[in-house]
């Protein structure tokens, strides 16, 4: 029987590879769905599917024709996840093997590089983090001159040519103790050069106007968006101090910011409200790795939650995307709700990355991204039935279960394919 | 799936009373009877006059196999007795409604019916879960520990390829608070390993996770240390191209065993010289013993089945030609970590003895971790060899249940009928078995050590915590308690200092 299933398996991913790239519509039945990240909770949901965005998400819904109906019945619904801040695209491996497009170290200017230039929707990692429930990611670089991460970039992680979803979304700044190592070997050094860069672009000085034949400064040109406001700037920052000064650079430059990192957020928590700052964070990190994150606690992202900051997670790392619903898992452990754990994986990132207005809920004419779980999302025992992405099927394929099929019984030689 | 003491008991044909090499190892039981004695230089008689008449002897000399003692002692225990929990024994049992009675640090009765003695701390666990506490054969903690800052990083001692030497306890910083974390996650022991730059990275040390002010504090008493040694990509990286030896080896995989096998070969010359030593003496000769070597003195106890051989390896067929170099010299591997493509070669690793440690889904840091695999531990656990869940991280030895599970969901997936007490063993006895621990520790039977944890819920799940750690019967970690939460110096009088982590 299990043959059977397996060869059913094949005969699906073969129909799915083979097919043209087209969104058909579906029709989700039976499920509990989940409308609005952790919350909206739909019973019994008929969720349609057409041309690649949400329908409607309605309650023993009827199935018009021309929908393919999917059984849903027992299962978990939800909108396929979006993870921060991640290298996905931008290498393969990295130690001692394809180039790292993510490094910046021989970079001439740092500020306004471009992932976009090493990106490529190829990957393997793609497939192997989107059948796991995570079809968005923003993608940056990790740097590695000087404190400056390039501009960063939203991608939805299916099967078209449309994968970059918002380009040059914001400007990633490290300001942490690593990025001062790099960008002048220490804070007030760091501080002098972003001041001298913030300044040079600030329309409100005049001296971002540039003299006539002179060469376009590229880095001022990738500032200007910030200062209208069509892109924002991804702060890493963990202690306190540093966090204030991210806060500090709000008030005096007027353009939108988020803290990467936030070890120490918490203590801070209150006044991030206030001051409307988003802070990404890994919700695992709760030991002090350095002399910035003396105060990490695993219970940072319930309290940020709870003072009405909004959270969105980053994964352990990028090659780990796909364990984000894990991470969300143990922020509930440590004491956030379901709901704002769900939320930091879904339409919280979907607003602090600015894709909120086609990715993030499953309302009508939505991106549907959609995943079917075959139990709480969150929890670690579970895993997607089913993943959409703008509306297509993504085939349950990668090269992992490639090689998983290809060693489920061991053989001489492997390589061979076997015959039914 | 593995007999009970299978790594104990394993056969290993190759490894005694053949001709040759095996020879040197012939002496074993005599030096372990020294051992036994615990002695540096132990004077013998001045003259063993029957055998040489007239030749003056000088002293015998042998060395202290155990120069760092352990000053491990429990904490205060109470008379425990913990009832109505669903227990898990560690050796693939289950019993709902069990209760547990811990007295002296060790496990005085457990089952359906164990009423409480007079005088006994009774704990309602209804609702709760109770295991064996986890044991994590692969973690750096207090030698690569928090902060991770250049004055604290110190695990590997890169210089030269071959340095089974060094020993990781002269490393470990026991106010790591990496360790206070671990015991929130309800590991009770784990062994710390060097780091994986060298083909020979020094000797391990096996502790129990309680806290101490010097490492001493923490060694689990009577454990076998373990040898670690790498395959693969690390020490090409470290060493190839002439980064750090001049030598430039190695700079290929070949390297990397053609430095393995010279080692071997060494110390089998110097296990040789001291056997000759030891005939001689005893023959009433006047002779001078061997000039110490401290990297052969570890690799000779390996060869005469002290030490066991811990070996960082990813790919198949690195495994598979360790597999041989272990035969062409006679020692024994306890385990493969990481052994991202253990389900490559399952069977092999079963017919061998030899367990995997591995991640449940960690891949593609490296070129040797591309071919992961979620399924690896079933696949492992399913070819009747022998599994282990391993952490290599401080965040990762915090929810090693969770691997667990992971693991267990996947091999489900899969097609595997792997139960929730039968994945248990990849946390407890299968590590046990590989550090040499298992008769202390590991599972729940009466007379072994308390080293138990009572969870929130089923372990399996996302959201249970380890509400209480034991070790030896004593509390290390109470999650509803402030005072059985350790901070670590190095947290004292800093931001965060005694917050919920």
């Amino acid at each position: 029987m299990r043959s059977a299933i397996i060869l059913a398996g094949m005969v699906l991913c073969a129909l799915l590879l083979t097919a043209p790239v087209l969104a058909d519509n579906y029709a989700i039945t039976g499920g509990t769905a989940y409308t609005h990240g952790g919350r909206g909770k739909v019973e019994r949901a008929t969720v349609l599917i057409s041309d690649g965005k949400i329908v409607s998400v309605i309650p023993d819904g009827k199935v018009p024709d021309g929908y393919e109906r999917i059984d849903a019945r027992g299962k978990w619904i939800t909108v396929g996840f979006m993870v921060s801040a991640t290298s996905l695209g931008l290498g393969e491996i990295g130690i001692s093997a394809d180039i790292n497009d993510a490094r910046s170290e021989k970079a001439k200017h740092t500020l306004g590089l471009d992932p976009a230039d090493g990106y490529n929707p190829d990957s393997t990692l793609i497939p192997v983090t989107r059948i796991e429930g995570v079809t968005r990611a923003s993608v940056n670089l990790t740097g590695g001159k000087d404190m400056w991460l390039g501009q960063g970039m939203v991608v939805n992680l299916g099967r078209g040519t449309d994968t970059i979803d918002r380009h040059r979304a914001y400007i990633g700044l490290d300001i942490s103790e690593h990025g001062a190592r790099t960008g002048g070997g220490s804070r007030p050094a760091m501080w002098d050069a972003i001041r001298a860069k913030f300044d040079a672009a600030d329309p409100r000085t005049g001296r971002s106007q540039r003299k006539k034949g002179a060469e376009p400064d590229a880095d001022v040109e990738a500032l200007r968006g910030l200062f209208t406001h069509k892109a924002f700037l991804l702060v890493v920052a963990n202690r306190t101090s540093d966090i204030r000064k991210v806060m500090a650079l709000k008030q005096r430059y007027g353009f939108d910011v988020i803290v990467a990192g936030g070890a120490e957020a918490w203590r801070v928590a209150d006044d991030l409200a206030r001051a409307r700052i988003p802070v990404v964070l890994n919700p695992l990190q709760n030991l002090p790795r350095s002399f910035d994150e003396l105060g990490a606690t695993g219970a940072n992202a319930a309290r940020l939650a709870r003072a009405g900051v909004k959270v969105a997670f980053l994964a352990p790392d990028t090659h780990n995307a796909r364990l984000l619903p894990q991470s969300a898992g143990n922020a509930v452990a440590m004491g956030m709700r379901w709901t704002d754990a769900v939320d930091a994986i879904s339409v919280n990132p979907a607003e602090i990355f600015g894709i909120a207005d086609h990715y993030g809920t499953l309302e009508k004419g939505m991106d549907a991204d959609v995943v079917i779980w075959n139990g709480d999302p969150l929890e670690v025992m579970t895993s997607p039935d089913a993943v959409f992405v703008k509306g297509q099927a993504i085939p349950m394929r990668s090269r992992q279960t490639a090689l998983r099929d290809r060693y489920e019984t061991l053989t001489r030689s492997p390589q061979y394919r076997r015959l039914q | 799936m593995l007999p009970e003491g299978h790594m104990l008991q394993f056969a290993w044909p190759w490894a005694w009373g053949k001709k040759g090499e095996t020879l040197s190892m012939m002496t074993t039981a005599k030096r372990n009877h020294r051992l036994s004695s615990g002695l540096a230089v132990v004077a013998a008689s001045l003259a063993i006059a029957a055998c040489q008449p007239g030749e003056k002897q000088g002293r015998y000399v042998s060395i202290n196999r155990d120069p760092f003692p352990s000053t491990y002692t429990p904490l205060p225990g109470k008379l425990t007795l913990i009832r109505n929990v669903t227990l898990l024994d560690g050796r693939g049992g289950k019993i709902a409604d069990a209760s547990l009675l811990m007295k002296d640090g060790k496990i005085q009765a457990f089952g359906k019916n164990v009423p409480a003695p007079d005088g006994a701390l009774v704990i309602e666990g209804k609702g709760r879960w109770l295991t064996p506490g986890i044991i994590d054969v692969h973690s750096h903690l207090g030698v690569y520990p928090s902060p991770a800052v250049k004055s604290t990083s110190d695990g590997n001692e890169v210089g030269e390829p071959v340095t089974p030497d060094v020993w990781a306890e002269h490393s470990v910083w026991p106010q790591d608070a990496g360790f206070t974390r671990a015991m929130a996650g309800g590991v009770t022991s784990l062994e710390i390993l060097p780091g994986s730059a060298n083909l020979f990275g020094g000797r391990s040390v096996v502790l129990k996770n309680v806290p101490g002010r010097s490492v001493q504090d923490m060694k689990f008493p009577g454990a076998p240390y373990g040898l670690k040694m790498a395959c693969g990509e690390n020490p090409k990286r470290v060493y190839g191209g002439g980064r750090n030896n001049t030598s430039h080896r190695p700079s290929t995989n070949m390297g990397d065993v053609a430095g393995y096998r010279q080692a071997w070969a060494d110390a089998q010359a110097y296990q040789r010289a001291w056997d000759k030593y030891d005939r001689d003496f005893k023959a009433g000769k006047d002779v001078l013993p061997p000039r110490r070597d401290l990297k052969m003195d570890t690799l000779a106890a390996v060869l005469r089945g002290d030490i066991r051989v811990q070996m960082h390896c990813y790919r198949a067929d690195q495994m598979a030609v360790m597999m041989d170099v272990m035969k062409e010299f006679h020692y024994r591997i306890a385990a493969f970590h990481h052994a991202v493509e253990a389900y490559k070669i399952a069977d092999k690793l079963r017919k061998n003895g030899i367990c995997s440690a591995m991640w449940a889904d960690w891949w593609g840091f490296k070129m040797e971790a591309y071919d992961g695999i979620r399924e690896n531990i079933a696949f492992v656990h399913k070819a009747g060899a022998c599994a282990i869940v391993h952490s290599d991280d401080p965040f990762g030895i915090q929810r090693l249940n969770q691997e667990a599970a992971k693991a267990l969901a996947d091999g489900r997936r899969a097609g595997l009928d792997i139960s929730r007490a039968d994945a248990w063993k990849w946390l407890s006895i299968n590590p046990a078995r590989a550090l040499g621990i298992e008769a202390r520790t590991g599972s729940i039977e009466v007379g072994k050590d308390a080293d138990v944890v009572l969870w929130s819920g089923d372990p399996f799940s996302v959201y249970t915590k380890a509400d209480m750690t034991f070790v030896d019967g004593a509390v290390v970690w109470d999650r509803h308690d402030r005072t059985h939460q350790p901070v670590a110096d190095f947290e004292l009088g800093q931001v965060g200092e005694g917050d919920v982590k």
